[in-house]
């Protein structure tokens, strides 16, 4: 039964990908869509099943996938409470996203709209398999599938080629990534004779904490290193925002929601490795919040409004690595949670605001939406609040319960910092709503052309912002003001659906200070335990389908267990409560001052900070510099030495001078055919008197 | 009486005498002859180790070569009537068109 | 007096076929030719091969040679054309590398002449009934060598079509 959660959505690509171009536009998006909700439902039904059985899991072994001497990996799915969360997100926030896309990619034709949805749906069925899976490669391939479905959906308008570019990208450096999982998972294997999660968890559970650089330590770099790579952190981030060149829904299903959110699940879900490696959890920290500040800071300048999305999409990822390198597993969990929500919002808002306006993207050339697109601007405004973090909306209680959890975990330096980050979150969120919604309809950009002048560029991948229309969206005639419409029905329904969860969903960890009982954590905490004694086999029961429920073992003692808080805690934490939230409602007032009220004094300042204005709004260069370093040596390599050396030198030269070996001798020997007799007589009378020779005197 | 060898350096010599025919003669017939009298030339060793032998295996073999030479001899004079209508003379350098 | 015999048709033998080699006119090689078939028939004779000696005169002699006489006949060449003059280097060098030739070719058979010890045949006269009877011949050739006898038969068949297709005159 747990096959189907994946199954459906793969049977829709199927389907689509092979009969989509015949099939009308409504049977094949709609399809999709049936597709994800069926996979919703089973997920639920699964999800309540698992939450009545007594250790709180169900596991279906499918059948014994790689069977050599010592690596055991049976093909098993199994729903605990970590990956009950995750699949209810990906096909819930998944299905609405299907909805939302039946609307908004309306306009392609039939058969590129039943490519769309059949890549929509093959990643859906891979991500389900990634939070699914019992073992290391069983999560791996679908690790490797959602990269690959990356790649095919920002290339979706692949004759673009930026957009193709981005595709290459992202798939290139995810698969740099991929190279420390594949390392990691290598080094687990070696040392703990099983790529099970339960078994590897349990066999590490029995080590101490290492102190130095260790095995233990040694896997979840590796490990920490895919996730850089999938989750988009420092230094593997740059194919994010590249990333925006696919089709908005896109951006929201899976550099939002779930993709990127791969690692931080794969953190998770080995809670207790990383415990044991106390050097990785400070490195995983320390890089969590160094890209939230640093996206932050970029998100601030960017002036085409997927860009800050995405940029504020890798700050919040950020976030949840913090929440994982200080041990709180369950709060970065809650976080991903929250954040599904109102990033998708978010995005699919923008994908609103795009499609109103017929393409248009800079943010400079928007502006007074607010009254012509109603809906749009209200489920936006509730998302923007949502991840600025301010009380009761669902970002509140996620990002406090991280900022929280590393206060007291007295890392002070990296709750600053978080802090700093919550600000510019609030500041860089609402300049996009002001300058997007209020205020009059501008036109500031400047032209196409024109454009290298002040927006950003990488060398690699050529994204204009300015380029209106480029993306696929026809002109369907609506010009600037008295023509915009509001969402489409499809579009408006997700939007609705998704405000109401960025506004509810925190409830289900509303922390003890406050009175509530913070359920997620109590819910999630099992996953992040390894079992007191050897898990049940699960590798050799191969018995189709067959569901275990293992017997209830003695209760393990908790490993991140949420410390009771004493009541000076409790107030410790209502202070830090007030505190960010104060922080969160200042940023919201200064982008008010200047994108509201003072236009001009954002300019002026950006005027008088040139050079920082310049370096934010390039990124820190960090794609030039990636370039210089590592892209050019690797190509002039590949050219001088290995194309033009190798290949073409000696390889060809060796067949090519077999050939020519071959020319030249045949050429040299034909003149022995001279025609005439009386010669080839006189070679036969030599020939006969050598060997002759030959046999007389051996 | 004449031995084994005396039959054999007749034999040598006649077969000298052929090869020396072959070479050095400028008359396609004369070169088939010269090649006959090669042929002969094997014939009578086969015979006379035969002999030798107490066998009767040399003079089989000899038959055969008997029959092969003259089917030999056949062919190639067919061949030879053939070039001699092309180019009407015999000589064998005149037939070198089979080169590179 | 075998002896004698012997040395008689040998030298028969040797001196026509050096006549077949130098003669400038074709009648007269395929005349000698004949001549030292003959002579060879007598060597056959000695060598206790009297069916050998017969098809010899037979096929050889009687066949093969007339068929010689035809051909020179036909084609009515009295006289060999002169020969082309060869540069005087060219047949310096030829002259030189054929003597080379021969002249280790000689060095070799006489080695390997010499090398045979002197041996003489047997004359057990059971053994010489045995070598020259034709039925010996006959049961040999037709039991052992069955094989040979009958592809031989489809190898004259194919000399024949093949002489008559190639010296066929084009229409």
């Amino acid at each position: 039964m747990l096959l189907l959660i994946p199954l459906l959505p793969f049977l829709g690509f199927v389907i689509n990908a092979s009969l989509g171009r015949r099939l009308p536009k409504a049977v094949s998006g709609w399809l999709a869509c049936g597709a994800m909700l069926g996979a919703f439902a089973v997920s639920v039904t699964a999800v309540l099943q698992a939450n009545a059985a007594p250790e709180h899991f169900v596991q279906q072994t499918l059948f014994r996938w790689i069977a050599s001497d010592d690596l055991q990996v049976p093909l098993a799915f199994r729903v605990d409470p970590l990956s009950s969360l995750m699949i209810l997100v990906i096909t819930g926030i998944g299905s609405l996203i299907h909805i939302y896309s039946t609307a908004y990619m309306h306009e392609e034709s039939d058969s590129e709209y039943a490519r769309y949805f059949s890549y929509l749906n093959l990643f859906a069925s891979f991500m389900l398999v990634l939070v699914l899976g019992s073992t290391f490669p069983v999560m791996f391939v679908g690790w490797e599938g959602v990269g690959l479905c990356s790649y095919l959906l920002i290339g979706f308008w692949f004759r673009k080629k930026s957009a193709a570019d981005a595709g290459k990208k992202a798939f290139v450096v995810n698969r740099i990534g991929d190279f420390g999982f594949i390392l990691g998972m290598l080094v687990l294997f070696v040392n703990f004779g099983s790529l099970d999660f339960q078994r590897v968890a349990w066999a590490v559970n029995a080590l101490p904490p290492e102190t130095s650089m260790g095995v233990i330590t040694v896997a979840t770099l590796l490990l920490f290193l895919g996730a850089t790579g999938k989750s988009a952190q420092i230094p593997l981030y740059v194919w994010l925002p590249d990333a925006m060149e696919g089709p908005t829904p896109v951006s929201a299903l899976i550099h939002a929601a779930t993709m990127v959110t791969a690692g931080v699940y794969m953190i998770g879900r080995n809670a207790v490795l990383f415990e044991h490696a106390p050097i990785t959890l400070a490195v995983v920290a320390g890089i969590g919040v160094a890209t939230a500040l640093m996206a932050g800071t970029i998100g601030l300048v960017q002036n085409d409004i997927k860009r800050v999305l995405a940029y504020s999409t890798v700050s919040q990822l950020g976030y949840m690595f913090l929440a994982m390198g200080v041990g709180a597993y369950a709060a970065g969990i809650f976080h991903l949670y929250t954040h599904a929500f109102f990033k998708a919002l978010l995005f699919l808002g923008s994908g609103a605001v795009i499609h109103a306006l017929a393409g248009e993207q800079d943010l400079r050339n928007m502006g007074g939406l607010k009254k012509a697109l109603p809906i749009t601007y209200w489920t936006f405004l509730i998302g923007a609040i949502a991840i600025a973090g301010v009380f009761p909306f669902a970002g509140f209680f996620s990002k406090d319960e991280i900022l929280w959890k590393t206060f007291s975990g007295h890392h002070t330096v990296l709750w600053a910092i978080g802090m700093v980050t919550a600000f510019l979150t609030a500041t860089y969120m609402f300049r996009l709503v002001f300058l997007a919604f209020h205020g009059e309809r501008r036109h500031d950009a400047p032209a196409a052309h024109d454009a290298s002048a002040s927006s950003a560029h990488a060398p690699a991948t050529g994204h204009r912002p300015s380029d209106a229309g480029a993306h696929g969206h026809h002109d369907h005639g609506h010009g600037h003001g008295s023509h915009l419409h509001d969402a489409p029905p499809a579009m408006a329904f997700a939007l609705i659906v998704l405000a109401i969860g960025s506004i509810v969903a925190g409830f289900v960890g509303v922390p003890h200070a406050l009175g509530g009982h913070n359920r997620i954590e109590a819910f999630l905490e099992p996953s992040f335990e390894a079992h007191a004694q050897a898990p049940a086999n699960p590798d050799f029961q191969v018995s189709q389908g067959r569901t275990v429920t293992p017997p209830a073992p003695e209760p393990a003692p908790a490993a991140a267990a949420e410390s009771h808080a004493a009541e000076g805690e409790e107030s410790a934490e209502l202070m830090l409560m007030a505190v960010s939230l104060g922080v969160a409602l200042a940023g919201i007032g200064l982008a008010a001052y200047f994108w509201l009220r003072n236009r001009a004094s954002a300019a002026r300042v950006a005027r008088s900070a040139a050079p920082v204005y310049a370096l934010l709004l390039n990124k820190y260069y960090v794609d030039e510099i990636y370039d210089a370093v590592l892209v050019r040596p690797i190509q002039s390599i590949s050219t001088l030495l290995l194309w033009k050396g190798m290949d073409a030198a000696l390889i060809d030269g060796t067949v090519n001078g077999v050939g020519r070996l071959v020319r030249t001798s045949s050429d040299g020997l034909r003149r022995l055919q001279t025609g005439s007799v009386r010669v080839y007589a006189a070679s036969l009378f030599l020939g006969v008197v050598l060997i002759l020779g030959w046999y007389l005197f051996r | 009486m004449p031995t084994l060898n005396h039959f054999l350096i007749l034999s040598g010599m006649l077969f000298a005498i052929g090869t020396a025919g072959v070479f050095l003669r400028r008359n396609l017939i004369t070169i088939l002859l010269s090649i006959e009298i090669m042929l002969n030339a094997v014939n009578i060793t086969f015979v006379a180790v035969g002999r030798y032998r107490g066998t009767v295996d040399g003079q089989i073999i000899t038959f055969f070569v008997m029959t092969v030479a003259a089917a030999e001899a056949a062919v190639g004079l067919a061949l030879v009537i053939a070039l001699f209508r092309h180019r009407e003379t015999l000589s064998p350098d005149a037939f070198t068109s089979l080169k590179w | 007096m075998e002896q004698f015999a012997f040395y008689v048709l040998a030298g028969v033998t040797i001196l026509a076929s050096l006549g077949v080699v130098s003669s400038r006119v074709p009648m007269h090689s395929v005349m000698l030719l004949i001549v030292s078939f003959g002579a060879l028939a007598g060597l056959y004779v000695m060598l206790d091969a009297p069916f050998t000696a017969v098809t010899q005169i037979i096929v050889y002699a009687g066949a093969i040679m007339v068929l010689f006489l035809f051909v020179v006949m036909l084609l009515n060449q009295h006289r060999e054309d002169e020969p082309e003059v060869m540069p005087a280097s060219l047949l310096r060098r030829n002259l030189r590398a054929g003597v080379l030739l021969s002249v280790l070719l000689a060095i070799e058979v006489a080695w390997g002449l010499s090398q045979v010890g002197l041996r003489s045949f047997g004359t057990d006269p059971g053994e010489i009934s045995a070598v020259s009877s034709v039925a010996q011949i006959g049961l040999a050739l037709f039991t052992t060598h069955s094989f040979a006898f009958e592809v031989t038969s489809v190898l004259i068949l194919v000399s024949m079509v093949g002489a008559v297709v190639i010296a066929r005159r084009e229409h």
